[in-house]
């Protein structure tokens, strides 16, 4: 029923934005730069900062969905450790310091095809399908405090299970990452 | 009893044929008997149901072993005054024609098989020779034809004995279709496979499609017999050892054919166009064959196309509605030609070749070769129709036949109307008969005389040694080997010179032979056996001038050519000479029409399946691995290049969504 | 405030991400591509459930839970990479290439690549 009235609700146009509109397009605009950047530059340590960039945008974003227990949780978790990791990646992996002029591979065509091709296809359904949809505001929709409510009365279980899933991948990163015993006791000998 | 004995004629040589073949490798001191004894046996047993049978019998007997649908086919046994004469001649020559073989093939290999087939060819034609059911009678027919393959063939390291024998098997299956669907128009008609059931039917008048049935059977006999147009096989059919001709040329292969007609005259009385046809045929065969004969230089095609020729007299007597002159001489021919070929054999054991002209630069045949000498003459005399030669009343009887169809009074023994048989094809036979008396006459002198009287040189009149390198080396490597004349050779040319020398006679007597056959009389008539001696006469006269001149001529230019022989046939033929040489171009003619169609529809045939075809299979299978090579390529290990179609095909498949709703 | 800003900007967003999973030649720049493509999942997930007001939260709620769950796959994607990189001496995704098919690899040196690279790691 909300649905139905907002879809119907033709007060709000494209050529007189609101000052929330116009912040959001702005870093929106920002963000997909950086990530733009992120997925083309030669320099691989450029790129993680560019990726950084993105993702703090995004947080930003958040705030301005009024999302704000989200944004934060990314900054912390992306922009704190993610990325982080990311970085010792590309240290542990010996990535160059500088320019690398291999950093894309054979097929950047026919991904630059198929992305373009996704991003027309994703574009033109979206707008079709929320071209007059409208996003109220006004009061807030992840506070804190409404999150953690609805995440401990409702979500509590998938939450549990969740944090066996990240048992499990911790786990798993080590016994990933651990060099191979016999190869470390023929090395030794 | 009788029957027993019948049954048994053409059951020993087949046993002895299996006998033989199956002993051949592992006894080969078993052969020999096994090859002679059967057959030998079987000349006793002809002889006494002939006797048994007696004249102006006949005995019929059948025995049906299953049903086999509309038209029963039945194991029967036709025996009257022709099969038992026709068998007593089959087995004489078979015999002699086996004694002969196991001196002529003393070294050969492949002995066992060979005698084991003339064996089952004589069975085959024995089998033909009495069976009273058309289809039986086929059966026989057949055999003789994959027999004659294998022994024409004899010497398949020849590339020449190979292409002869798959001629010859080719060129009878050709007649023999028509052959086959002429058996099954006659069945139809008649409701039965029984010879005397046909005959039966046609006295009765219930053919009532007489003409395409013996049409279409003169396909067969003109195939088996050797008539024009198909009597290519026969010359070309030398390349079988010489018994092997004796025996297809004497009383076996080429018989079989006008045997048929003879049995079915009935049949071919009742159709004028039949009997043209088949006048007309013999008519052209006759002449054309001894124009033929006259130019070869080998020996075995001169009797080979004499062969033809008198096949073509006695085909020219069925046509004028006479079957016993036709069986009479089918029964002179078979002694006299069996004779000719295995003198003739002897001769080319001496000499080592088959050309005339090389036998015309060999002194001392005539020594070397006495016997032979001797019987070929009496051999050739008989075909030349000399008086009192067998073949002199047989061909008169044809003669005489021919002249009282000509008067309207053909002699048909009772056989149907007479007035079936046009005074037009009578007059026909008759002046081709005599027209190839004299040519026969004429060729048989040639032969005789270039074989064995050579020019006499008179260079060499000191030093009797042949002339040329080879023949002296035949001759040198031929003496130490052992006698030229064995006598398992000679016996059988001795036993053959008597009937071919005297078996004529028995025409003298009004009732002895016709008495086994129709009763039409055989004794020669006072009009035509003066021509006919005249015309034989001549020809030997011609021809014996001619010879007299070549050799003056070569004599002559002995300086300039040595080499040269005293061959008459260029003075007889004259311009003729070439063509008659090459049979007339009948060969190249069906080359032209038959053979090279044939090969460029195969070669085209070929192209189609190699090319097109193959093409459409290789296609099938080329353009799956070429869709496969391309699948390959998508399997490059590359996770990104996955990805990224995985990705395409997500974005397609959301189009297609969006675009269908 | 529209929906269409952020659900436009989610999907170029998720897009630049695919490009760079699908052309990026570094194993670990790739897992940063694959970060953005789940940021944008993440933005459209928020802004919906902005939007519709859900009791539940469930945009929110699965947000975080893809945050938690993007984490991890990190985690263990950078151990991955680095066990072939220890294997293989490269972080190169197309020189990864032990999937091929055989014929079509044999000559570029993947396969042989891979091979001393096993050797060496065995040694």
């Amino acid at each position: 029923m909300n649905l139905a009235v907002t879809a119907l609700d033709s007060t709000h146009g494209f050529l007189s934005p609101s000052g929330v509109e116009i912040v959001f397009v702005l870093v929106g605009l920002g963000v997909l730069g950086a990530a733009l950047l992120t997925v083309t530059t030669k320099q691989l340590v450029h790129a993680a900062l560019w990726l950084v960039v993105a993702l703090g945008g995004l947080a930003v974003e958040y705030l301005l969905l009024t999302a704000e227990f989200i944004a934060w949780v990314q900054v912390l978790i992306y922009v704190g450790a993610v990325v982080v990791l990311v970085l010792f990646g590309l240290m542990l992996t010996r990535a160059p310091i500088g320019a690398s002029p291999d950093a894309d591979s054979g097929n950047r065509p026919l991904a630059f095809g198929v992305a373009l091709a996704a991003a027309a296809t994703l574009v033109t359904l979206v707008v079709d399908a929320f071209r007059s949809t409208w996003i109220d505001l006004g009061t807030v929709a992840g506070s804190t405090k409404a999150n953690g409510v609805t995440l401990f009365r409702y979500w509590v279980l998938p939450f549990e299970a969740l944090s066996v899933l990240l048992l499990a991948a911790l786990v798993g990163a080590i016994v990933l990452s651990r060099r191979n015993a016999n190869a470390r006791d023929e090395k030794e000998r | 009893m009788t029957l027993t004995l019948a049954i048994l004629v053409p059951l020993l040589p087949f046993l002895g044929a299996l006998a033989g073949l199956a002993a051949g490798r592992r006894a080969p001191g078993m052969v020999r008997p096994l090859a002679v004894l059967p057959t030998l046996a079987s000349v006793v047993l002809a002889v006494l149901v002939a006797v048994k049978l007696g004249t102006g019998h006949h005995l019929d007997a059948a025995t049906q072993l299953t049903p086999t649908g509309g038209t029963p086919i039945s194991l029967s046994l036709h025996l009257d005054g022709i099969a038992a004469l026709l068998a007593v001649l089959v087995t004489v020559v078979a015999a002699c024609v086996q004694i002969y073989s196991t001196a002529y093939l003393r070294e050969d290999p492949r002995y066992p098989s060979y005698a084991a087939l003339v064996s089952l060819f004589t069975a085959a034609m024995l089998l033909v020779v009495y069976s009273g059911d058309l289809i039986v009678l086929l059966v026989g027919w057949e055999v003789m034809g994959v027999c004659s393959y294998f022994l024409v063939g004899h010497h398949w390291e020849r590339s020449e004995a190979r292409s002869a024998s798959i001629k010859a098997f080719l060129v009878t299956k050709l007649g023999d279709v028509p052959f086959l669907f002429g058996i099954f128009v006659l069945a139809a008609d008649a409701g039965t496979f029984r010879i005397n059931g046909i005959v039966g039917a046609a006295a009765g008048g219930h053919l009532h499609h007489a003409t395409l049935a013996a049409l279409l059977l003169l396909g067969g006999v003109a195939g088996k017999s050797a008539q024009f147009p198909l009597h290519t096989w026969l010359p070309d059919a030398m390349a079988g050892p010489t018994p092997v001709s004796a025996l297809i040329h004497a009383a076996t292969m080429v018989a079989a054919g006008v045997y048929l007609v003879a049995r079915l005259e009935p049949v071919f009385l009742l159709s004028t166009a039949a009997l043209v046809v088949l006048g007309v045929m013999a008519v052209v065969t006759m002449v054309g064959s001894a124009l033929c004969a006259l130019a070869q230089d080998d020996m075995k095609r001169v009797l080979a196309y004499s062969t033809v020729g008198q096949l073509g007299y006695m085909a020219g007597a069925l046509a004028v509605g006479d079957r016993d002159a036709a069986l009479f001489h089918l029964i002179t021919h078979g002694a006299f030609k069996a004779l000719l070929f295995l003198a003739a054999g002897v001769v080319i054991h001496a000499v080592h070749t088959n050309s005339l002209t090389a036998m015309g630069r060999m002194d001392g045949l005539r020594r070397r070769v006495p016997d032979a000498y001797a019987t070929m003459g009496i051999g050739l005399a008989a075909l030349a129709g000399l008086p009192p030669f067998s073949g002199f009343f047989s061909k008169d009887a044809i003669l005489t036949a021919a002249e009282h169809a000509a008067r309207g009074e053909a002699l048909t023994g009772g056989l149907g109307p007479a007035g079936n048989v046009p005074s037009w094809l009578g007059w026909t036979v008759l002046v081709g008969g005599l027209l190839t008396a004299l040519l026969t006459a004429a060729y048989a002198t040639r032969l005789w005389l270039l074989a064995f009287f050579p020019v006499r040189r008179a260079e060499q009149a000191g030093a009797p040694v042949a002339p040329t390198a080879a023949a002296a080396a035949a001759l040198a490597s031929d003496e130490p080997a052992g006698p030229v004349e064995p006598a398992a050779m000679k016996g059988p040319l001795w036993l053959l010179a008597v009937p071919s020398l005297a078996l004529g006679l028995v025409g003298l007597w009004p009732h002895a032979l016709p008495a086994w056959l129709d009763g039409v009389a055989l004794t020669p008539s006072g009009v035509t056996w003066p021509i006919a001696t005249v015309v034989a006469l001549l020809g030997a006269g011609l021809a014996w001038l001619a010879w007299r001149r070549a050799t003056a001529r070569v004599l002559a230019e002995a300086e300039a050519d040595p080499a040269a022989a005293a061959d008459p046939a260029p003075l007889l033929l004259g311009p003729l000479l070439g063509p008659a040489r090459t049979g007339f171009g009948i060969d190249t003619l069906y080359d032209r029409a038959f053979v090279r169609p044939v090969l460029g529809a195969a070669r085209l045939v070929s192209f189609l399946d190699r090319e097109v075809v193959e093409t459409y299979v290789k296609g099938a299978a080329v353009t799956p691995g070429l869709i496969g090579r391309v699948v390959r390529r998508a399997q490059n290990g590359n996770i990104q290049g996955y990805l990224s179609a995985l990705a395409a095909g997500v974005v397609v498949l959301a189009v297609i969504v969006a675009v269908a709703q | 405030m529209h929906l269409v800003f952020p659900a436009v900007l989610a999907a170029l967003l998720f897009c630049v991400g695919l490009y760079g999973v699908l052309a990026r030649r570094n194993a670990v720049l790739m897992l940063m591509s694959v970060e953005l493509m789940l940021n944008a999942v993440n933005l459209n997930l928020v802004a919906f459930d902005v939007w519709l007001r859900d009791a539940l939260h469930a945009g929110q709620a699965l947000t975080l839970f893809t945050i938690t769950v993007a984490a991890a796959e990190i985690g263990l994607g950078l151990a991955i990479v680095l066990l072939i990189f220890r294997h293989r001496g490269t972080a190169d995704i197309d020189r990864v290439g032990r999937l091929a098919d055989g014929d079509e690899t044999a000559g570029d040196g993947g396969e042989q690549q891979a091979r001393d690279d096993e050797k060496k790691a065995v040694r």
